[in-house]
C-alpha cells in the first residue's frame, strides 16, 4: 500500500455510566478500500464513528485519521472527511441547491467555489430537475442522496456512511449502491456501518464483524464465508421440521440452527439432505450457499437485540 | 482521558457560519418575522400606555408612554431572544438535527453555540430596536442620547439568548420552556420596572429585582432615553456582560454534556 492508512483506531475504550459501549479496538482501513462495519443493533458501530470523527472523547485508545490524532485535531481531520449520518438532517427550510451552498460554508468554502462544485454534485445525486425545490417534497431515496451529494461537497478522500441505507426501498438502495461503487473507482475510501449482510457482501473489501463493543471476526467477506461457516444451506420450513431435523437433518447435516419453525442445516454435502426432503414431498426447503448474513448469525446468535 | 464539559470554551470565526445560515432562513419569512416580532410590543406600549397613561400624570417625571417606552424596548428584546434561543434553537438541535450536521464539518459545538447566541441576540436586537424607532417616530423620545440604547439592547439579547440556550441544553421537549416562562420571563416583566418604577415594590423584592438582568437593561435604557446617563450605568452593563459570558459558559457545558457522548 503506497498511501498511509486513512484510519487507524487502537484500543479504543468508551463507556457510558457503567456501560461499556467500545471495549478495546483496533481495526485500520487501507486507502481506497470499503470497510464495512457490522453488528447488531447496540453492538456500539455508531459509538464507533463518532469517536473516529472526533465528536465524543475515547476513554482510552488512539486514533489517527487522515494522519491526523483525534480528537486533538479532529477539526483538521473532518475537513476531509464527508459523512452521511444515520438520522436525516438536511435542512428543510432550504431548497436542495441551498442545502449544499450552506453545507459548502461551514468547511470554508468560497461561496463560487460551493457554485462551481453543485452542477456535478445534483447530477451525481440524480437531483439537477430538483434543484430549487424545497426538501420536505422529496423521497426518502431522493433525501438520501442529497446526503451523500452533501457529504462529497468539501471533496473528501474519506467518507462516514452510517446504515446509509436503512428504510429504503429497493430500488433506492440499489442506486445508493451503484453510487458508492463509482466513488470507489475515483478512488474514496469508504468506512460503512450497516446490518443489511448482503449491502456489505456487495460493497465492503473487508468488514469487521462487531458485537458488544468487540471486533469478533475481520476478513474479506468470501474469506469469513470459507473460514467460519460450511459453504452450503439447506432451509427446511413449516410444520414437521423439527421431527425431520431431529429424525434425519442433525445427522446428515454438520450443524443445524432452528428459529421457530425453520431449521437450517449446515453442509459440505447437501445431497442427502436435498433427496431425502425432495423423497418426503411434504417440507419445503430452500438450498443456497452460504453468505455473510450466516457468518454472522453464528457469531453474534439469533437473539433479538432490542 | 475524556475531557470535561467545562473546558473553556475556543472561538473561531467559523461561528459566522452558523449565524448566516440562520439568517438566511429568517430572510425568507422576514416581513411575517418582522411584524409579529413588532405587533406584541406595540400592542402593550399603545394599549396601557394611552389607556392606562389617560389616568396617571406623570410616571417617574415622565408620561406614562414615554416610561413605558423603554421598559418595553427591553422586554421585547427579551422575548425575541428567549423565544429564538429556546423554540427555534430547540428545533435546530433536537428536531431538524441541524447541529448535528454541523458537527460533521469542521465545526466544534463551541461555534454552533456561539453562533446561536449571536444570532437569537441579533434577532432581538432587530425587535428592540424597531421599538425604538416607532416610540422615536411618536415622539416618545426627547433626547439624541437614546442611540447609545441600540448597543444596549444587543447586550440584553446577548444576556437573555444565552439564559434560553441553557433551558435548550437542559429540555426533553418544546414544553418544558413554559416553566421558563411562566418561572422567569413573566415575573421579569413585571418585577424589573417595565410597566412601574421599581420603587413601588416591598423593599425585599426591589433587592430581588436587583439580581434579575432585566432590571438593569431597563435602569440603563430609561434614563438614557430622557438624556441622562445615570451615574450606575457601569454597574448595569457589568450585570448583563456577566449574564451574558455566564451563561454562555454554563449552556456551552449543558449542551456538550447532551450531545458530545
Amino acid at each position: 500500500m503506497s498511501t498511509a492508512a486513512p484510519l487507524v483506531a487502537t484500543g479504543l475504550r468508551k463507556s457510558y455510566g457503567t456501560h461499556e459501549v467500545v471495549c478495546g479496538l483496533d481495526f485500520e482501513i487501507r486507502s481506497g478500500e470499503c470497510f464495512g462495519l457490522l453488528g447488531p443493533n447496540g453492538a456500539g458501530k455508531t459509538t464507533t464513528l463518532r469517536l473516529c470523527l472526533g465528536l465524543t472523547d475515547p476513554d482510552s485508545g488512539t486514533i489517527t485519521t487522515l494522519g491526523r490524532p483525534v480528537p486533538q485535531e479532529a477539526r483538521t481531520a473532518r475537513s476531509r472527511i464527508g459523512v452521511v449520518p444515520q438520522f436525516d438532517s438536511l435542512d428543510p427550510d432550504f431548497t436542495i441547491r441551498e442545502n449544499l451552498q450552506i453545507f459548502g460554508r461551514y468547511f470554508d468554502l468560497a461561496d463560487h467555489v460551493v457554485r462551481e462544485r453543485i452542477p456535478d454534485l445534483l447530477d451525481f445525486a440524480g437531483l439537477t430537475s430538483r434543484a430549487d425545490t424545497r426538501i420536505q417534497t422529496l423521497s426518502g431515496g431522493m433525501k438520501r442522496r442529497l446526503t451523500l451529494a452533501r457529504a462529497l461537497i468539501n471533496d473528501p478522500e474519506l467518507l462516514f456512511l452510517d446504515e446509509p441505507t436503512t428504510g429504503l426501498d429497493p430500488q433506492a438502495r440499489h442506486v445508493i449502491w451503484e453510487r458508492l461503487r463509482r466513488l470507489l473507482k475515483q478512488g474514496k475510501t469508504l468506512l460503512l456501518t450497516t446490518h443489511f449482510m448482503e449491502e456489505a457482501e456487495r460493497l465492503c473489501h473487508r468488514v469487521a464483524i462487531m458485537d458488544t463493543g468487540k471486533i469478533i471476526a475481520e476478513g474479506a467477506p468470501h474469506a469469513l464465508i470459507t473460514q467460519h461457516i460450511e459453504p452450503q444451506v439447506v432451509e427446511v420450513y413449516g410444520e414437521g421440521a423439527l421431527d425431520w431435523a431431529e429424525a434425519y437433518g442433525r445427522s446428515h447435516a454438520e450443524r443445524c440452527e432452528s428459529t421457530g419453525e425453520t431449521i437450517f442445516c449446515y453442509t459440505h454435502d447437501p445431497a442427502p439432505l436435498i433427496a431425502d426432503l425432495d423423497q418426503r414431498g411434504d417440507l419445503r426447503y430452500l438450498h443456497r450457499r452460504a453468505s455473510l448474513e450466516d457468518v454472522f448469525l453464528k457469531l453474534t446468535g439469533r437473539e433479538l437485540r432490542d | 482521558m475524556a475531557t470535561s464539559y467545562w473546558t473553556l470554551p475556543q472561538f473561531s470565526t467559523r461561528f459566522v457560519h452558523v449565524w448566516r445560515r440562520n439568517l438566511l432562513v429568517w430572510r425568507k419569512l422576514a416581513i411575517p418575522s418582522m411584524l409579529g416580532n413588532l405587533a406584541d410590543p406595540l400592542l402593550y406600549m399603545f394599549g396601557l400606555g394611552y389607556g392606562l397613561g389617560r389616568m396617571l400624570d406623570d410616571v417617574g417625571g415622565m408620561s406614562y408612554i414615554g416610561f413605558l417606552a423603554a421598559g418595553i424596548i427591553c422586554s421585547s428584546t427579551m422575548m425575541s431572544a428567549s423565544f429564538e434561543a429556546m423554540y427555534s434553537g430547540f428545533s435546530r438541535m433536537h428536531v431538524q438535527k441541524t447541529w448535528e450536521a454541523i458537527l460533521n464539518a469542521p465545526l466544534t459545538l463551541d461555534d454552533v453555540v456561539l453562533g446561536e447566541m449571536v444570532w437569537a441576540a441579533s434577532k432581538s436586537f432587530l425587535s428592540g430596536t424597531a421599538v425604538l424607532i416607532v416610540a422615536t417616530v411618536l415622539g416618545l423620545i426627547p433626547s439624541p442620547l437614546a442611540l447609545a440604547v441600540i448597543p444596549l439592547i444587543f447586550l440584553t439579547g446577548l444576556a437573555f439568548a444565552g439564559l434560553g440556550l441553557i433551558m435548550t441544553a437542559l429540555s426533553p421537549s418544546y414544553d418544558f420552556f413554559m416553566y421558563y416562562f411562566t418561572l422567569c420571563v413573566t415575573p421579569m416583566m413585571l418585577l424589573c420596572g417595565v410597566f412601574f418604577p421599581l420603587d413601588q415594590l416591598p423593599a425585599a423584592a426591589q433587592i430581588f429585582a436587583q439580581l434579575l438582568p432585566l432590571t438593569h437593561a431597563v435602569s440603563l435604557a430609561r434614563p438614557l432615553v430622557s438624556g441622562v446617563v445615570p451615574p450606575t450605568w457601569l454597574l448595569h452593563i457589568a450585570v448583563l456582560a456577566l449574564y451574558a459570558v455566564g451563561s454562555f459558559y454554563i449552556a456551552l457545558a449543558l449542551t456538550r454534556r447532551r450531545l458530545l457522548q
